[in-house]
């Protein structure tokens, strides 16, 4: 059993290859090393004068992810609402409107959002920051809304016995026990939008993206590697940040 | 009745989420003064915005009905190549990031070895798809080769961390009690971390050959092959019906995978 479930994905991964190379140019791969040590060549030293070009970019980007996020947050709570099923209000309708948000939202990237955003709303901070919500959605509605089928029923249970309403009911019976898991998500969350905001600029929706792109079409390989310098760092420490917190919360 | 004394004018308040006040108000202060900063640096040009909202309108009606029939063999093409990208960059991005995420193990790997394999997942982690997939192009040439490479990069970097910190995680004494049968470091591996951790491992492949597939969309827009050079030409083409049709066609495919895959994990578990 187990063997023929081996040899099941080394066929289909045998048999994709092929379909793979057939569509390469081998003599571009074989040339690679030397591209990439003459493109290693021309992007050190990295040009340090042009970090005083960065600050502002850097700061909208940070705007783009953290205003995202808060945007997506605020939109996806009533849809994980929608979606648990031991909150939803109707199980027939609103369940399958508000899953179905989750996954479309989810399965298209935010790049994709942006390029449409940009065309709707110009280029700019807006777009992105649009663009990060819708695409945190599905991810922070998703994740909230398993906590709240997670949830311990009998203090709904207790809560329900002292007569409150439905409102009642959700901010003294279920609100505490899944804020922890709220505050965890929107930390995980905003520290995955730092990197995506971080190329959103590609398609024109502000942020560091945009000095890479710019960069990258000039030719100015010594600022691209300073960019990418300063999203590692940008990355680390808002993953350091995110650790910290959820550590602190859990 | 006498027993029970009675205090006026206390009443019952919920308990908040951060216990220490101070805390508490020191964080809100900085989070409103953030976001005032923030929104007041942000430049949004509402002109522009009210400008766009009729053009959003006639874009999203643009989307009806989604066409899937005109640019058929191109949809069908490009889907099919983000599927294979998709399946042999998940099997070779795991198979290098299963050596790589035994070395970022703090519990297995000697000091040099655990910060250089943790040097890799960092750089691999902190970039974006996109990123490194320009780099591929540049140096693989256009086509689903450079998508391949860097879906496989991103993968290490998935996959090499979790797999560590699962390992890091792991049940120390099973692994002494394997290990002091006299087991030699391969059979250790073998018998006492991979069953520990495997479960968990086929769950999260599954889950990154999801997000691969997801990813195969986007980096199509730099040149690196699949669905999303199609969804590309769609969008400058202006031909909205086909853009429609290819999201629809990424959503249900994403959709289906994710059925596959939660099935699997119950099984597996």
């Amino acid at each position: 059993m187990i063997w023929a479930g081996y040899l099941t994905v080394g066929m289909i991964f045998v048999y994709c290859w092929n379909l793979v190379s057939e569509t390469t140019i081998w003599m571009f791969v074989w040339d690679a090393h030397n591209q990439a040590v003459d493109l290693g060549e021309r992007m050190v030293p990295p040009k340090w004068d042009y970090m005083s070009k960065l600050w502002w970019p850097i700061w909208d980007t940070l705007n783009i992810a953290t205003l995202g996020t808060v945007l997506a947050l605020i939109m996806a709570v009533p849809v994980a609402f929608f979606a648990a099923r031991n909150t939803t209000p109707s199980t027939v309708i609103l369940r399958p409107i508000a899953l179905f948000i989750i996954v479309a939202s989810r399965s298209i990237n935010s790049l994709i959002w942006a390029l449409m955003l940009v065309t709707i709303l110009g280029p700019g901070v807006f777009a992105g920051i649009i663009a990060i919500g819708l695409r945190s959605i599905g991810f922070c509605a998703k994740l909230l809304y398993e906590a709240i089928e997670e949830i311990d029923e009998q203090q709904v249970e207790a809560i329900r016995a002292t007569g409150a309403s439905g409102p009642q009911i959700l901010v003294y019976g279920v609100v505490p026990q899944i804020l922890p898991a709220f505050a965890g998500i929107s930390v995980f969350r905003w520290d995955i939008n730092i990197r995506e905001s971080t190329v959103l600029g590609l398609v024109g929706a502000g942020g560091i993206g945009l000095q890479l792109n710019a960069s990258i079409t000039n030719l100015a390989w010594t600022q691209v590697s300073l960019i990418l310098l300063v999203i590692i760092a940008t990355v680390v420490l808002s993953e350091w940040v995110s650790a910290k917190v959820r550590h602190a919360i859990i | 009745m006498t027993g029970i004394a009675y205090t006026p004018g206390r009443r019952w308040k919920k308990p908040p989420l951060i216990t220490s006040p101070l805390l508490r108000w020191s964080l809100g202060l900085g989070i409103a003064v953030y976001l005032a900063l923030a929104l007041g640096t942000t430049e949004i040009d509402w002109g522009r915005v009210a400008e766009g909202i009729p053009r959003g309108l006639r874009f999203i009606t643009g989307f009806f009905p989604p066409d899937f029939v005109t640019r058929w063999d191109e949809i069908f093409q490009g889907i099919s190549e983000s599927l294979w990208m998709t399946v042999i960059s998940t099997v070779v991005g795991i198979a290098l990031s299963i050596p790589i995420g035994l070395g970022a193990a703090r519990n297995l790997a000697p000091r040099p070895v655990y910060y250089f394999c943790r040097a890799v997942l960092a750089v691999s982690r902190s970039f974006q798809e996109i990123i490194i997939a320009i780099f591929c192009v540049k140096l693989f040439g256009f086509g689903p080769f450079a998508g391949f490479v860097t879906l496989s990069f991103a993968t290490i970097g998935f996959y090499g961390k979790l797999l560590a910190e699962d390992i890091e995680d792991m049940d120390p004494v099973q692994a002494e009690a394997v290990r002091a049968t006299g087991a030699g470091w391969f059979q250790w591996l073998n018998y006492a971390v991979q069953p520990q951790v495997l479960p968990r491992m086929i769950g999260l492949g599954l889950y990154r050959l999801d997000i691969n597939f997801r990813e195969s969309a986007v980096v199509g827009i730099v040149g690196a092959g699949g669905i999303g050079a199609t969804l590309n030409t769609a969008f400058d083409r202006y031909e909205f019906e086909s853009a429609a049709a290819i999201l629809l066609i990424i959503i249900a495919i994403v959709m289906a995978v994710e059925y596959t895959s939660s099935f699997v994990r119950k099984w597996v578990q």
